[in-house]
């Protein structure tokens, strides 16, 4: 059996290149590689050794190659948003960056042929490929649907159309595709493609429209969510949403360990932000830290 | 090699170095990185008597070395962590300091209580975390009052087998500490934690409102590390003899030393988890070589160092 769990390594930059409105960083990883199925995401340290910015920074992984010609390598994709993934994309070839990974709960693989329509939103495409890769070789339908704001936010779009049935794109201007949002070309795309599950990574207002749309279609959903995480390992709990376990009780449930993947119905979107009074736990006394 | 041997109260530790309460849950997750049993100690997250959710998010947000921290304690409540997590704390070979909170006095004695029904140990001494708001008093923080802070350290003592060391755990948020630290080991501290975060805001210059859901968090990391450190020192000067847990903006071992000269008999080691999840032991590492590069044989002479070398050149 493959080793599994997160270990912390020190890792170095191997490439970072642009594409469209983002960077892919490959980074020399040794022994992350082959601890990685789809959905697994890294949490990097910034700034170097001695950085005032303490906290990690979270990125899924776009590809985890065992033997690459240096070792065991792993790819992210990044928007340059704050000081930390700024400092990211500013690295050269050379530059250590420590790693811990991989880490989360991977996507559920159904364990029968089933057909999977994958659904990214922005950066949120980078874990499908490999996904779709494990679909396939389990012998899923796959068909993607990739979203975006504009055409240059959109990723992997000529990567999704080697590995899937079809590839329908939209974008919130209309400079590629459909105009308009993932949302409204799924149920389409669920006739077409008889959907059973979906699969998808974006941000959270995405993911909550879509876990409607696969509910009203009674298509089963997977998300993986993006929220602010200071540690990734599950020590902080600073991550948590409200998630509805298989007992009917929600939870403040840490993204980083029992997540990123969710079932759609699961989460609790309109209460994100919030703690319900019906959570386990609340309503809480004032205050504490 | 130096003699790291060290000790807090009547609880006995290989080393100095332990977890900080909240910023390594109940142990599981880092003993994915290192074997607990390698520390000192393990500090536990703060546990209540009841399950609770903790606060809204966002609950977290970063400052120049360091975070702010608006948890909320959330946890499982004190039966199902005696039932699970001390168990198993105790199956790695991990010392557990079990750090325990409470909205009332009552609490605290209850949840005390509880600890003091798990497995013989299987604990290894009782973090009192004072920097609880006593729903009893207008919702005024234990560890700002003398007497609320004295009341919740007299609870837990008197509700816990005396071989279990207490400690009471301090706000740096207080006009003098000192009093406090009295006030906690005249109730029946056997040693003192400091220190807890900070309290501190940060405002968001984009929704222009504040960023963490709670409004106020607790602020901890390097950036609190002098208040740490002058905070050690002003105790230790006046109470020289009770043991105290350094807790507050640890890096390296170098930081690590600064708390122990100050007056620490053991360090802490938070926030810095979350940047380094190894840190706990390589910071132990680092001590070990910064003592062993000054001379020292045993680490408890480094203990209080500073005030040594102060009172014989300036007396
Ligand atoms: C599971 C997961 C997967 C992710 N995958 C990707 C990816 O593939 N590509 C990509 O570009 N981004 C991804 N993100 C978002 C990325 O982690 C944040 O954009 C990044 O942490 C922001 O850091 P910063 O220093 O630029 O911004 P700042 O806002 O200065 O960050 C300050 C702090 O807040 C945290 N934070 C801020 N925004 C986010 C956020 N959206 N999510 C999590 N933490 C946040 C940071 O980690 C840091 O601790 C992912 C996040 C998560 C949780
Ligand atoms: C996310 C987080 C959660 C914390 N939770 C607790 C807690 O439950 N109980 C407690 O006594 N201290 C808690 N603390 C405070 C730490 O134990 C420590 O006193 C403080 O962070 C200073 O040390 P540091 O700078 O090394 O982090 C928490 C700190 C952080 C950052
Ligand atoms: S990010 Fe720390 S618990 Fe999830």
């Amino acid at each position: 059996m493959a080793p599994s769990g997160p270990i912390q390594v020190r890792g170095e930059v191997l490439s970072v290149r642009r594409v469209g409105a983002y960077f892919h960083v490959t980074l020399l990883a040794q022994g992350v590689a082959e601890r990685v199925r789809p959905g697994h995401f890294v949490a990097l340290a910034v700034g170097g050794e001695s950085s005032s910015m303490l906290l990690r920074r979270s990125f899924s992984i776009y590809r985890a190659q065992e033997r690459g010609v240096y070792g065991g390598t792993v790819e992210i994709v990044l928007a340059a948003h704050g000081p930390g993934t700024s400092w990211l994309a500013g690295c050269r070839p050379h530059d250590p960056v420590d790693v811990v990974g991989p880490l989360g709960t991977p996507f559920a693989l159904p364990k029968d042929p089933a057909s999977c329509t994958l659904v990214g939103g922005g950066y949120g495409s980078a874990p499908l490929f490999s996904l779709a890769d494990a679909l396939r070789a389990r012998g899923c339908r796959v068909d993607v649907v990739l979203g975006a704001g504009s055409e240059d936010r959109l990723f992997g779009v000529l990567d999704a159309k080697r590995i899937s049935q079809s590839v329908t794109v939209t974008t919130d201007d209309g400079s590629l595709g459909h105009r308009g949002r993932v949302t409204d070309v799924l149920p389409a795309v669920f006739a077409r493609a008889d959907t059973d599950v979906v699969y998808a990574c974006g941000p959270m207002a995405m993911l909550r429209a879509l876990s409607e749309v696969a509910a009203a279609h009674g298509v089963a959903a997977q998300v993986a969510v993006e929220e602010a995480m200071a540690c990734g390992i599950g020590v902080c709990m600073t991550c948590v949403l409200p998630v509805v376990g298989d007992d009917g009780v929600t939870r403040m449930v840490r993204s980083c360990t029992e997540g990123p993947v969710f079932r759609g119905e699961s989460v609790r979107w309109a209460d994100v932000g919030t703690v319900p009074p019906d959570c386990l736990g609340a309503p809480l006394p004032a205050g504490g830290h | 090699m130096v003699d790291l041997r060290t000790s807090l109260g009547s609880a006995v530790l290989p080393n100095p170095l332990a977890t900080a309460s909240g910023c390594a849950a109940n142990g599981r997750e880092l003993s994915r990185f290192f074997p607990l049993s390698e520390l000192g100690a393990v500090v536990t997250k703060s546990v209540m008597l009841a399950p609770r959710s903790g606060r809204a998010t966002p609950r977290m947000a970063e400052t120049p070395s360091g975070m702010l921290n608006s948890i909320g304690l959330q946890g499982p409540g004190v039966d199902a962590f005696v039932e699970h997590d001390l168990p198993w704390l105790q199956a790695q070979g991990a010392r557990t300091i079990v750090s325990i909170a409470g909205g009332s006095i009552d609490e605290y004695a209850v949840v005390a209580d509880r600890v003091n029904g798990a497995p013989p140990g299987s604990v290894a001494a009782v973090e009192v975390n004072i920097s609880c708001p006593n729903v009893e008093d207008r919702g005024l923080v234990f560890a700002c009052d003398p007497m609320a802070a004295a009341a919740a350290v007299q609870a837990a003592r008197r509700a816990l087998d005396p071989a279990i060391p207490v400690l009471a755990k301090l706000s740096p948020d207080v006009t003098d500490i000192v009093t406090i630290a009295r006030a906690c080991v005249g109730a029946g501290a056997d040693g003192l934690t400091m220190i807890n975060t900070v309290l501190g805001m940060v405002i968001d210059t984009g929704t222009l409102r504040p960023a963490l859901a709670g409004v106020t968090g607790g602020l901890s990391g390097p950036a609190i590390r002098p208040v740490a450190v002058r905070c050690i020192w002003q105790v230790h000067a006046a109470l020289p003899d009770v043991p105290i847990l350094g807790v507050g903006g640890v890096r390296t071992g170098l930081d690590a030393l600064q708390l122990v000269l100050a007056g620490a008999s053991a360090v802490s080691v938070g926030t810095v988890v979350f940047n380094d999840p190894s840190a706990p032991v390589r910071v132990l590492r680092e001590l070990h070589d910064a003592l062993e590069e000054r001379g020292f044989e045993r680490f408890v002479d480094a203990v209080g160092y500073a005030h040594r070398s102060f009172e014989q050149e300036y007396a």
